[in-house]
């Protein structure tokens, strides 16, 4: 089938075509030519989900607990939409996506929209791709978005931040808490999820979280990070887990931090934008000047260093900006 | 200004019906990984439209399912019929993995599959004849 128009791909997402929100998903991570209209042209219907980030080290029951979140939303006549990252080879590019094989409750349920992506084209650009494929998610329609990843560096951790509400879970008595905190963890969750609280250790994981939550410096109005227990694998605390979202939820109306969010969120994507765009025209200008190898070589011969070059380099392009800024 | 594309394969390794045995399946993805492929393993005893499902919303260009309980006949296209019903035939590049009988081979064929590679098949031949007949989309 040959490529199809931007406006008839939004139309048939707009039109609650399963395939068109696939087809969507995927040109924004490959970033095909034309994927930023495409966006573009979603913005205007988006706005209306609730955006929910899940993290937590492997093997820590995320993907089992979001099997369980789709389906209580899905009982309660919510529809859901899923991107689960997972981590990719950094020398072939490729990836066994495997947080699919746990969607087992809500299997054949075309409302629970599950999209797995690898966290390929890492530079920065995994956050824009999940915020984006976010869109198409809510532009579609979903009611509930999860996010879903392994909270295991700064990637993923600026792929969470853009969710309304963060949860993070801690797996019980595991002996690496301080470490995981270290991570810089602890200041993301707006919901601590203690899960496999079936398994020892697990009171203590509790107390040592709270513990860590109230040494943690905020300011008045802020929202009191909660912790709760769940056995995701059986589906307890699910409903206690979601009472604690649906409370953020209605805090970050309330106190306005929606509001606030939501401009922090638009700030941050259009840096990425810019940035990514900015890198292009230095490439596009190192391309013009003979290509990196070329200058760097002058570097390995000891002739000039990194910061002369840059400054070569840029000085033309801020010379431009500064003759056009009136 | 030229966005350089990420284009990535993506395929997904499905196991329909009730036969249990996984172990080639498991090869088979990990063998597509290390050729630089996106892969989402189906797990076991999936019904087909599970597999459809996955199949239109993870949008693979690559549709690989195991079969070996002989059931392929009647779950191929059933397989086949749920991904026309979501415009997601035309484009999905289908492979069936297994042991397949010599006369059923060209039935599957008119039912859709594009190729059929038997027990001890070289994987560099199927990643080969995924990289040469994957139906490229924009």
């Amino acid at each position: 089938m040959a490529a199809q128009d931007a406006p008839d791909l939004v139309d048939e997402l707009l039109a609650g075509k399963h395939r068109a929100l696939a087809r969507t998903i995927t040109r924004i991570e490959n970033r095909s030519p034309g994927y930023r209209d495409l966006v573009a042209a979603l913005y205007p219907h988006t706005g209306n989900a609730d955006v929910v980030g899940i993290t937590g080290s492997p093997g820590s029951g995320k993907s089992t607990l979001v099997d369980k979140m789709a389906k209580a939303y899905r009982d309660r006549g919510l529809t859901v939409g899923v991107i689960a990252v997972d981590p990719s080879s950094p020398f072939t590019g490729g990836a066994v996506l495997g947080d699919r094989i746990r969607m087992a409750s809500t299997a054949t349920d075309m409302d629970v929209f599950f999209r797995s992506m690898s966290a390929r084209g890492s530079l920065g650009g995994l956050s824009t791709a999940t915020t984006d494929a976010v869109k198409a998610l809510d532009a579609f329609g979903k009611d509930k978005i999860i996010i879903e990843t392994v909270g295991a560096g700064q990637n993923e951790v600026d792929v969470v931040k853009t969710a309304d509400t963060v949860a993070v879970l801690v797996p019980p008595s595991s002996g690496d808490d301080v470490q995981m905190l270290k991570a810089g963890i602890l200041e993301i969750g707006d919901v601590f999820v203690v899960n496999k609280a079936d398994l020892a250790g697990s009171d203590k994981t509790v107390t040592e979280l709270k513990n860590m939550l109230e040494m943690r410096e905020g300011e008045a109005g802020d929202w009191d990070p909660e912790v709760v227990e769940t056995i995701a694998n059986t589906g307890e605390g699910v409903t206690e887990f979601l009472d604690v979202l649906d409370a953020h939820a209605d805090w970050l109306d309330e106190s306005g931090r929606r509001e606030a969010k939501r401009h922090q969120r638009h700030a941050e994507e259009l840096r990425n934008l810019l940035r990514e765009d900015a890198s292009e025209l230095v490439e596009d200008e190192l391309d013009a000047r003979g290509g990196i190898d070329e200058l760097v070589e002058r570097i390995d011969a000891g002739e000039t260093t990194p910061y002369d070059i840059a400054d070569d380099v840029i000085e033309p392009l801020a010379d431009c900006l500064d003759q056009q800024r009136d | 200004m030229s966005h350089e594309s990420q284009r990535n394969i993506r395929c997904l390794v499905a196991k329909v019906g009730l036969d249990g045995h996984d172990r080639g399946a498991h090869v088979i993805t990990r063998a597509f990984r290390d050729a630089g492929f996106e892969v989402i393993y189906s797990g076991l005893h999936k019904a087909p439209e599970e597999i459809v499902q996955a199949a239109v919303q993870e949008d693979v260009d690559v549709l690989g399912i195991s079969i070996l309980s002989g059931a392929h006949n009647t779950l191929v296209p059933k397989v086949v019929e749920g991904l026309q019903e979501y415009d997601a035939f035309e484009d999905t590049l289908i492979i069936v993995g297994g042991i397949v009988p010599d006369e059923d081979r060209e039935g599957l064929k008119e039912a859709g599959v594009d190729a059929i590679f038997g027990p001890g098949t070289p994987m560099e031949e199927t990643i080969e004849f995924i990289r040469a007949n994957v139906k490229r989309r924009d």
